[in-house]
């Protein structure tokens, strides 16, 4: 079983994004940029299926901006086998990413695409499953364990109100929640080693995919802040204000 | 305009969320209700769908395939409906958010989710960097497909509508996904997601046996529990409970966090939260800056206390 496994470059989850001033986007000047954590999840998971012996080749693809090679490089420290970097303009749209994907697909013929259920930074949650719909694939979302079975996988996902257990036929496609396993660090050896691996590079234009965007940004504002509210001596006040002037309980 | 607009049912009722959904869609236009279901429940739902006022009708598609609303056929039957309208909408709940996308990829639209705001039929508002950031995007798409996130919109009314229902075949699909099984939580406790209260803790409540202590809290109030990226990673509670960035963003009428200093992957999950009590003993915890209320001492003093004094 050969395993592809998209990963995107984001702000990393401890950066605290500030808006532009003219509400243009968000300032990503000098920010760290990091793995999106469910990827990392996905390349995790996808590694110890191939451990396991459940699966033979793992390949990272990321559709981003040239920089994204280090977030490769990441993955195949951790054990990926390769990897392809789409270069493209930074973080495009999840449709024009599945098609991306899809192309690669025909390419590379995996049997399972693992990814993350979403990416941090826009948030969106729909690369997969637009990827699964492109691809005519079954799909399993929020997958918090992965098992193969005889001629297919039994995924159990993170539903509202507890968690469900799917059996798919491959190939698939498995987007990864937070549950599904806690991702290895690289060691110095294994990040030595992975600057060695193969990363080839193709353009997004290559593959023959419209990367134009469908959504026009026309404003990013702050949130509504919240302002510091006032101490309270007691459990006792505590429970009056909110009984009383909060009216929350 | 016409809207459709995809409603969950359980045990034959429409869920509130998707009630939120269809105040959201309210102001695309007209709206068309589609209800999936096995043969055996569709009924139920179906008329307790059409009680839901201000809906032009209520499609109902029956088939076993539905009965867990499997992604592949409920998005196949989504684009077999989706010529006769402008608008596609579900609330952002699992099934939406699994569902909707792989639709919209189908029909070569870019989804839109967790929209907050309408501005008009092509314009909306929706969270980035969890939350951190709202921005307004104009689709340029012919159709729009949406998941709203049901905590900005008031739920249109249960009762007082009489729409008429009318079924509609369900397209063939291939069948390579199949229902195994389910696990509802065992905690007895609401759900995070939905929970009207939750009961959240962090470093401070010190170990797994520790954490122990929110339970009777959690109890009295009928509370959801929740914890800090550190309480997790430092195994006093199991990463489902993640309140943050890469866990679970809540948005509870009251969140009351224990012994959590308030880093900003957590701020991200919870800061929407109408009214956040903290209670920690660092007076300088970032928390405090953001809490309605709070009260500087030990938790572990404090949360009994809080307990009792709820009576």
């Amino acid at each position: 079983m050969k395993i592809l496994v998209p990963i995107k470059r984001v702000v990393d989850y401890n950066v605290k994004v500030r808006v532009k001033m003219d509400g243009s986007g968000v300032d990503l000047t000098g920010v760290k940029m990091s793995m999106n954590p469910f990827d990392e999840i996905a390349v995790e998971e996808a590694i110890r299926l191939r451990e396991k012996g459940a699966a033979t080749e793992v390949v990272v693809v990321s559709v981003g901006v040239a920089q994204a090679a280090d977030t490769l490089r990441t993955a195949m420290a951790m054990g990926a086998d390769r990897a392809i970097l789409v270069q493209s303009e930074e973080s495009p749209e999840p449709l024009a990413v599945a098609k991306i994907l899809k192309a690669l697909v025909t390419r590379e013929s995996p049997d399972l695409v693992i990814l993350g259920k979403q990416a941090i930074d826009d948030d969106m949650n729909a690369t997969g499953q637009m990827l699964a719909g492109l691809l005519d694939w079954p799909q399993a979302t929020f997958a918090s364990k992965i098992e193969k079975t005889g001629d297919g996988i039994e995924v159990t996902r993170e539903v509202d109100g507890g968690s469900e257990t799917l059996a798919l036929a491959l190939p698939a496609v498995v987007t990864a929640d937070l549950r599904l396993n806690e991702p290895r660090y690289a060691s110095l050896p294994n990040i030595m080693k992975a600057k060695k691996k193969p990363l080839e590079t193709l353009q997004a234009a290559d593959l023959g995919v419209d990367m134009g965007r469908r959504l026009t940004v026309v404003s990013v504002a702050e949130p509504p802040g919240r302002k510091a509210g006032v101490k309270v001596g007691s459990a006792a006040e505590l429970v009056e204000k909110l009984r009383n002037e909060a009216k929350v309980i | 305009m016409t809207a459709l607009v995809l409603l969950d049912a359980e045990g034959g009722s429409i869920l509130q969320t998707s009630r939120s959904a269809i105040a959201a869609a309210a102001r695309l236009g007209e709206i068309d209700a589609l209800v999936i279901g096995s043969p055996d429940t569709i009924e139920a739902a179906a008329a307790d769908a059409a009680r839901i006022p201000g809906l032009r009708k209520v499609l109902t598609a029956a088939s076993d395939a539905f009965a867990h609303s499997l992604a592949e056929p409920l998005a196949a039957l989504i684009v077999s409906l989706a010529p006769s309208y402008d608008h596609i909408v579900a609330a952002s709940t699992a099934i939406g958010k699994n569902a909707l996308p792989r639709a919209a990829a189908l029909l070569d639209v870019q989804i839109i989710p967790d929209v907050m705001e309408i501005v008009d039929a092509e314009t909306f508002v929706r969270p980035i960097f969890a939350g951190n950031a709202i921005v307004t995007l104009r689709s340029s798409d012919a159709k729009k497909v949406l998941t709203i996130r049901t905590t900005n919109f008031d739920p249109a009314p249960a009762e007082g509508g009489s729409a008429p229902i009318e079924s509609v075949a369900a397209p063939a699909h291939a069948d390579t996904s199949r229902f195994v099984s389910e696990a509802h939580s065992e905690s007895g406790r609401p759900q995070l997601e939905t929970a009207r209260i939750i009961v959240s803790g962090g470093r401070g409540m010190q170990s797994a046996e520790g954490f122990k202590i929110l339970d009777p809290l959690a109890d009295k109030l009928g509370a959801a529990i929740g914890a800090s990226r550190v309480a997790v990673d430092s195994g006093f509670v199991p990463n489902d409970y993640q309140v943050g960035q890469t866990g679970k963003i809540v948005a509870p009428d009251l969140y009351i966090a224990c012994g959590i200093s308030g880093a900003i992957q957590h701020l991200a999950g919870m800061k929407d939260s109408k009214v956040i009590v903290a209670i920690n003993k660092d007076e300088d915890a970032p928390i405090f800056q953001v809490a309605d209320y709070g009260i500087v001492g030990d938790l572990f003093t404090v949360v009994p206390e809080l307990e009792k004094a709820l009576g």
